[in-house]
């Protein structure tokens, strides 16, 4: 395989406790500080090593959103992707368009795998993966926790309710990675300073000549309702009455 | 009319709860006509199984022998094949219905709403999104197909006693071979199952080993609960992976749930938010997770534990 391309959605850092916005039209981004999706992160980790196991001989990073995503693919450059692709768009893109994206990313790198998180921690959708692997005709393995390249197939294991599975798909293929995959790398500094001569190129969306689906609107966003903070008992005495008392024991 | 098809999540024996909890999703849109369909190498058990809930109108069966186990690129073509003589296409949001459902979607050139919470209108729905933290009302277009995950933790089971229609269904299409089921690992057990338990008991770091994180399933079996636990846990080997409840792992909604030596990190409470009663043990009284919970007891779990086992069991 000669080329992975790995997804980089830039998110409000996991970090953050998010606030909605008093107008309910989104939640509050000005002065937060945003990431790379925490598994678009761990995706980036496997493609690296993958590569760096002699399975693969390039890995691109491709971010979609405003020139702000430079950021964050300048990040993937210095955890060790060889070049970086943003598809600017200006304000949002529905999950079926950016799976075509990828797919013509995909296509026009020759790509032998495609690397996402399993969902990013903002819309928690978790689609682009599955939607991707549908559009280009490929394989999908999500949720996966354990990956082995082998010539033309891959071996993955997922995370799946019931325990963990395994699957065995031809390549090339989309995968989408859980939390136990990998624990990624930190960026050393001179890793930072390298990244800034690595290629990174910008390709506005209207170029790639994509139609998605009929976007879903968001109407308006809304806290929680939020839970009470309880009784507090002293012994296990008293967690025994507490738990009669509500008649669940 | 709306016309729904929900696709039967099934281990080829038993029908899944989450496909009960889809009905009364779907039963909540105005004039909703729902139908299920179990796609299987033999269909019989499971159709039967479904075609007992409420507000079933027919039940339709596509037996085949790849349909032996639920790989997404062999029954996503399937769906979508019978997918034209319906208005609303719904999954759970259990990891085959976030596996499947997506992929239908696309199949079908629209997008999907996932993980419904509650239904607003006949194409406006609430989902979660930020962990939680936020609660988005959304509206898909009225005039395409709509495809959705439903938030199997807000939605009680659909009860039974029904007996819909039992048909085959026709959904000849050629399916790939590029994606093949190897096995399932299965820490098997005869505990009630963590998504649809009503009493969960669930374990955090402060368990320290996986010998001790062995009080957990003590406690669990004298409550007749499943047993849970914080992803610190699960990443330390404590317990498999299956048992991790949160944004990640699994979002429940069990009557009572008990929170030991964990923390309660967001990404955790995001998958407890809607159990009805909440139990926090925590040595460390400014834990966050004593901030949801209905009853909190600040103590040493190691003498906590056994205690409380012993009073219940």
């Amino acid at each position: 395989m000669e080329k992975i391309v790995v997804g980089l959605k830039r998110v409000v850092d996991y970090n953050v406790r998010v606030q909605v916005k008093s107008d309910g039209s989104g939640v509050e981004t000005d002065g937060v500080k945003m990431s790379i999706n925490p598994f678009d992160e761990i995706a980036l980790e496997e493609a690296l090593r993958i590569k760096e196991s002699g399975a693969a001989s390039e890995v691109i990073a491709v971010s979609i959103g405003t020139s702000d995503a430079q950021q964050q693919l300048r990040t993937g450059l210095a955890m060790g992707a060889d070049r970086a692709i943003l598809v600017l768009v200006d304000g949002d893109i529905d999950p079926l368009s950016v799976a075509h994206v990828f797919k013509a990313l995909a296509e026009k790198e020759n790509a032998g795998l495609v690397m996402l998180g399993k969902q990013a921690i903002d819309g928690d959708n978790s689609q682009i993966a599955q939607m991707l692997a549908a559009i280009w005709g490929r394989p999908q393995a999500t949720f996966a926790s354990n990956v082995t390249i082998d010539g033309d197939t891959a071996r993955v294991v997922r995370e799946v309710d019931a325990g963990l599975e395994t699957i065995e798909v031809d390549l090339p293929a989309v995968m989408s990675v859980d939390l136990r995959l990998n624990e990624p790398r930190y960026v050393k500094l001179p890793d930072i300073m390298k990244a800034k001569k690595k290629p990174l190129d910008e390709i506005p969306l209207a170029d790639l000549g994509i139609a998605g689906g009929p976007p879903i609107k968001e109407l308006a966003y809304a806290p929680p309702e939020s839970r009470q903070r309880g009784v507090m008992v002293d012994d296990v005495a008293g967690l025994v009455a507490a738990l009669k008392d509500k008649g669940i024991v | 009319m709306a016309k729904v098809l929900i696709i039967a999540e099934h281990d080829g024996s038993a029908l899944n709860t989450s496909t009960a909890k889809c009905v009364s999703c779907a039963a909540a849109i105005d004039g909703a006509e729902i139908d299920i369909v179990v796609l299987a190498a033999s269909a019989a058990d499971v159709a039967a199984q479904a075609a007992e809930i409420s507000s079933v109108n027919r039940v339709l069966t596509i037996e085949r022998p790849e349909n032996e186990h639920a790989v997404t690129a062999v029954l996503a073509p399937q769906v979508a094949a019978i997918a034209g003589d319906y208005s609303y296409i719904f999954g759970p949001s259990t990891t085959f219905g976030r596996d499947l459902m997506p992929h239908v979607a696309a199949l079908l050139g629209v997008n999907q709403v996932s993980d419904i919470m509650s239904v607003e209108g006949s194409h406006s729905f609430k989902r979660p999104v930020y962990a939680g933290n936020a609660i988005v009302t959304v509206e898909a277009h009225a005039d395409s197909l709509l495809v959705a995950t439903v938030r199997v933790a807000s939605w009680p089971a659909a009860a039974g006693g029904n007996s819909a229609t039992i048909e085959a269904g026709d959904a000849s299409v050629e399916v790939p071979s590029h994606t093949r089921y190897v096995g399932l690992e299965s820490a098997a057990s005869d505990r009630p199952d963590l998504q649809t338990a009503a009493k969960v008991v669930a374990g955090g770091r402060a368990l320290g080993s996986e010998e001790q994180f062995g009080l957990i399933y003590s406690l669990a079996d004298a409550l007749g609960a499943a047993v849970g636990a914080s992803r610190a846990a699960v990443d330390a080997g404590y317990c498999p992976n299956e048992l991790q409840v949160g944004q990640t792992g699994k979002i429940i909604a069990p009557e009572l749930y008990i929170a030991i030596g964990i923390s309660g990190a967001i990404q955790h409470l995001t998958g407890i938010k809607d159990a009805g009663t909440i139990v926090a043990i925590n040595k460390d009284e400014e834990a966050p997770i004593f901030e949801v919970s209905d009853i909190g007891l600040v103590g040493d779990l190691f003498s906590i534990v056994p205690e409380l086992t012993t009073a219940l069991g």
